[in-house]
């Protein structure tokens, strides 16, 4: 299994950022997630996070909650998700699995994080579970050798970030804005001022998600950021793909394009 | 009594030092409640909680929603002896507390009030709300209207349907109303379009969260707001009867109007507290909403509590003929009295509430709403249990106007 650490010392040594995808497990079909995985790590994805579609996705926007809508229609279970999170894993990419909680709480948080650490996941980003109600699931993790990745928000006070920033390993995952996930115009500027402020609690890695889309977006963030996570622009091109190779060139071409702009850094 | 001072005092909303009050520190209620939300929105929580803690105990905010309950609410209700309906509950003596008789027709007008005032001491100019049956839509666009508001209601495609007078009422009112296409089309998805607004725009917008459920301190505003219902029903229950009832009924969706009417008898150890939660078809038919009857403690908008649910926590949609109850989830401080014992929870399906709507219509002359038909069902089954010497209040949450569309199909009137 390759680690989080792993990831970031090797981007680190290269002077640049770390590329991380995010499709949902499932989508476009069970086998194909894999597949589109695999086309993201060839093209220059460092970590791949595989969604665990849920019912109701309320920090997710259209083109997330449209990938999970199918995905769930498909009849994906979390057996399924572990299968991909196998899958992926085995391309080398280091693979975390995000979730909303109620999924974990209900399959049983030490019994999740064994069968994803067996899986050879490297962890979980859960978006909606709060420093103050994950002391269980950051046991669990603990227990099974995986990480804990949590997010701050534009919004997020001193405080905040210094309690959500002590419940991490691996890195720090910095909401670039506030608002639901999608690719945006523009990156927005408080995403800099939240990883300045994030770096002042902690030494872990701080990366970017919400709102990028492109490969200049890209480099810009990864000029001040660890990593950068992308997520609906890559489901966009997916579902507007003729087919799933289709889907796989054009996610592929993007990808490219940001691994490029990772590591020019402007 | 009724008419001496403040209907509503400080020490209401305190607490009456008994079991249900305060949720703790971390906003949970035993093992219930809490906050499971994206980290964005912590800040925004916070903000109402620590500005609510303040007016809860500011006096002059309590007159102004004690002044906004009486001259607009219409408050207090009234309680009414239905002696013709007690006959066929085995002659048990029921009381309706006339939540129907407020403005606009339902309990909600006593949470949207007391949380669009709210609005005005956070500085904010905008509100947004989520709606299944347009009860809460109609009351937040109300609320907003009078004090001057900018009103976005979320409300299931599915539902504008089925509710398209409450779609124009709302419309009238001043308020934009956002249809939601995704998911079930219901109030849970309803919700998450709300949730996905707020986090995007929480420096201009308050989220006028519609029940007792959702995060922290959501559950404890809401109930405080609702709590006048109680707090009035026992000062007039003692002043008709001279007694406690022997039983207290309400219906449960997310459960504000019963939490409402509970908490003044929480203390009453011998008062009964019964909440029905819609049956739909039935429990074997998989059509129900009976979240506490027959679902698995969860997490669901924020707040953990009990939850239906399927073996790997994908919520499952509920149903109901009542979209008011038609909810997958409950208020955390209900999933508390359920398993502390305090208060016991059943099912009533829809062709029971149907009966119990019309029975009311036809012996007393009052069409009471869907919703709280549930309860009057309940209070008929538990008056045949109890017999001839109890008395058993009834929170008579709203009334059936808006139902007619539905009673015409159900009877073919």
């Amino acid at each position: 299994m390759t680690t989080l650490q792993t990831v970031f010392a090797k981007a680190k040594a290269d002077n640049r950022a770390a590329l991380i995808g995010y499709l949902p497990a499932g989508f476009p079909s069970k086998e194909g997630a894999v597949s589109a995985a695999a086309a993201l790590v060839e093209a220059g994805c460092d970590v791949i996070e595989i969604g665990l579609p849920y019912s109701d996705p309320l920090m997710d926007g259209p083109t997330i909650q449209d990938a999970v809508h199918r995905s769930l229609t498909n009849g994906t279970r979390i057996a399924d998700v572990l299968r991909t999170v196998e899958g992926v894993a085995a391309t080398g990419a280091a693979t975390l699995v995000m979730t909303y909680w109620n999924p974990i709480d209900r399959y049983g948080a030490d019994r999740f994080a064994r069968d994803l650490a067996s899986a050879g996941g490297a962890g979980t980003i859960t978006p909606d579970l709060t420093p103050e109600e994950s002391q269980p699931w950051r046991d669990a993790s603990a227990d099974a050798g995986i990480d804990t990745v949590f997010l701050v928000a534009p919004s997020s006070t001193e405080e905040r970030i210094e309690a959500v920033a002590a419940c991490c390993t691996g890195f720090v995952y910095a909401a670039s804005l506030m608002g639901v996930t999608g690719a945006r115009e523009t990156v927005n500027v408080a995403a800099e001022d939240l990883v300045k402020r994030t770096r002042a609690h902690t030494d872990l890695p701080v990366c970017v998600g919400l709102g990028v889309g492109t490969g200049a977006q890209a480099a810009q963030v990864a000029a001040y950021a660890d990593g950068v996570i992308v997520g609906s622009a890559f489901i966009r091109r997916i579902l507007d793909a003729p087919d799933e190779a289709a889907g796989r060139a054009s996610i592929g071409e993007l990808a490219r394009s940001m691994a490029e702009g990772v590591r020019t850094r402007a | 009594m009724a008419n001496e001072g403040s209907i509503l005092t400080a020490a209401d909303l305190a607490g009456n030092g008994v079991h249900g009050d305060d949720p703790d520190a971390r906003g949970k209620f035993g093992i219930f409640g809490g906050r499971y939300v994206p980290e964005a929105l912590i800040p925004a929580l916070d903000e109402v909680a620590a500005v609510y803690a303040e007016a809860r105990n500011d006096a002059r905010f309590l007159r102004e929603f004690d002044h906004l309950l009486r001259t607009y609410a219409g408050r207090p209700t009234t309680l009414t002896d239905v002696p013709r309906f007690g006959e066929q509950a085995g002659g048990a003596r029921i009381v309706l507390k006339r939540e129907d008789l407020t403005h606009t027709g339902a309990h909600k007008i006593n949470n949207v009030l007391g949380q669009a005032l709210l609005t005005k001491r956070l500085g904010k100019k905008r509100v947004i709300a989520e709606t299944g049956a347009g009860q809460h839509g109609v009351a937040t666009a109300t609320a907003a209207a009078l004090l001057g508001l900018e009103c976005v209601i979320y409300m299931g495609a599915v539902d504008c349907e089925r509710q398209a007078l409450n779609v124009a009422r709302m419309k009238l009112l001043g308020a934009e109303v956002v249809p939601v296409t995704n998911g079930s089309q219901t109030l849970k998805d309803a919700i998450n379009e709300a949730f996905r607004d707020w986090v995007t725009n929480v420096d201009t917008t308050h989220y006028l969260f519609g029940t007792v459920a959702g995060p922290h301190p959501f559950p404890e505003i809401v109930r405080d707001f609702a709590r006048i219902i109680g707090v009035e029903a026992r000062r007039q229950i003692l002043e008709l009867t001279g007694a406690l009832p022997t039983a207290v009924c309400a219906a449960v969706g997310g459960g504000s109007n019963a939490i409402g009417i509970f908490h003044a008898f929480l203390g009453d150890q011998d008062v009964q507290l019964h909440g029905y939660e819609a049956g739909g078809h039935g429990l074997a038919s998989g059509e129900h909403a009976l979240t506490l009857t027959s679902g698995s403690v969860g997490v669901l908008h924020g707040s953990r509590t009990y939850v239906l649910q399927d073996d790997e926590g994908q919520t499952i949609e509920s149903h109901s003929i009542s979209a008011g109850l038609d909810y997958p989830g409950v208020g955390p401080e209900h999933a508390w009295l359920k398993d502390s014992g305090r208060a016991t929870y059943h099912g009533v399906t829809d062709d029971q509430a149907m009966a119990a709507f019309s029975l009311l219509a036809r012996t007393e002359g009052i069409i009471p709403a869907i919703e709280s038909s549930h309860a009057l069902a309940g209070a008929l089954e538990l008056g045949r249990e109890l017999g001839p010497e109890a008395t058993i209040l009834v929170n008579l949450s709203g009334r059936g106007d808006k139902d007619m569309g539905t009673a015409m199909k159900y009877f073919n009137l």
